[in-house]
């Protein structure tokens, strides 16, 4: 997207911004990741797991930090990015009663949930809570192969959805690192595009 | 009645309709979904009341399980 901004202004921009992610799987940390490499301001990280070898496939954690829990070694690995990104990281299971108390101070919110009842609980209480607020959803990023099926859909200017919208996780369509990171990395853009053309008080 | 699901026309043979009544003539049976109408999110345990009517803007996201 074309901008009148310089890469400096663009940065100075995001750093004003707060970013929700539910969730610090696959698509949670590196869709951080790539938050935090674009400078947002700060990032408030949610989820109640700790990290394991079989999460090494694709999620931005290191040998290492298996044990850990997933926010604090995520945090970690963000600060390491850029220390200049605030990560509020919460050691928790989310639900519809601290949902609207742990992102309330957010600008966006990301869904990188695992579980589709997970998903499907979130979105009911972001935009129950707070309906204008953009929503960026994950769904459909099992397997490998067929680049071309994820996309980004806007339902509205405030609900957007990243992936193929059909492959669901399985033995035989396991979640791998490209087509995770690709639909992480397609949240985090989406993301960024909101941001730029929001203004901040 | 013509009602926009999911930014496209789609023509039904009845005047109103039920969330739940869409979803059998349109026969989308999985399960985890949301579903929007004009902007207002409609929870499960309002699909058999809330009414679609000529001229809405009917929403309907699929959530697959992977992440």
């Amino acid at each position: 997207m074309p901008s009148d901004m310089k890469f400096d202004e663009i940065k100075t921009h995001l750093s004003r911004f707060s970013i929700g992610i539910a969730g610090a799987g696959g698509l949670g940390s590196n869709c951080a990741v790539a938050l935090a490499r674009s400078g947002i301001g700060r990032l408030v990280i949610a989820d109640n797991d700790i990290v394991e070898v079989g999460n090494l496939n694709r999620q931005f954690f290191f040998t290492a930090q298996t044990g850990m829990k997933k926010t604090e070694a995520l945090k970690d690995n963000l600060h390491k990015v850029n220390p200049f990104t605030r990560v509020e990281a919460h050691y928790i299971t989310l639900d519809k009663y601290n949902i609207p108390v742990i992102f309330r101070n957010c600008d966006i919110i990301i869904e990188a949930f695992d579980h589709s009842a997970m998903k499907v609980m979130l979105a009911e209480s972001v935009i129950s809570e707070w309906p204008g607020r953009p929503l960026i959803m994950g769904s459909g990023l099992a397997g490998y192969g067929d680049s071309n099926s994820l996309h980004e859909k806007k339902l509205s200017e405030t609900l957007i959805i990243c992936g193929d919208e059909k492959t669901e996780v399985s033995d035989d369509l396991p979640p791998m690192a490209p087509r995770v990171g690709i639909v992480a990395n397609m949240q985090a853009n989406a993301a960024i595009e909101i941001l730029m053309k929001m203004k901040k008080a | 009645m013509k009602i926009t699901l999911n930014n496209r026309k789609e023509e039904f043979d009845r005047d109103k309709m039920t969330v739940t009544e869409m979803l059998e003539i349109k026969k989308f049976t999985y399960r985890m979904r949301i579903i929007k109408i004009n902007g207002r999110l409609i929870k499960k345990d309002e699909y058999d009341t809330a009414i679609i009517e000529e001229g809405d803007d009917v929403k309907m996201l699929y959530l697959m399980s992977g992440g």
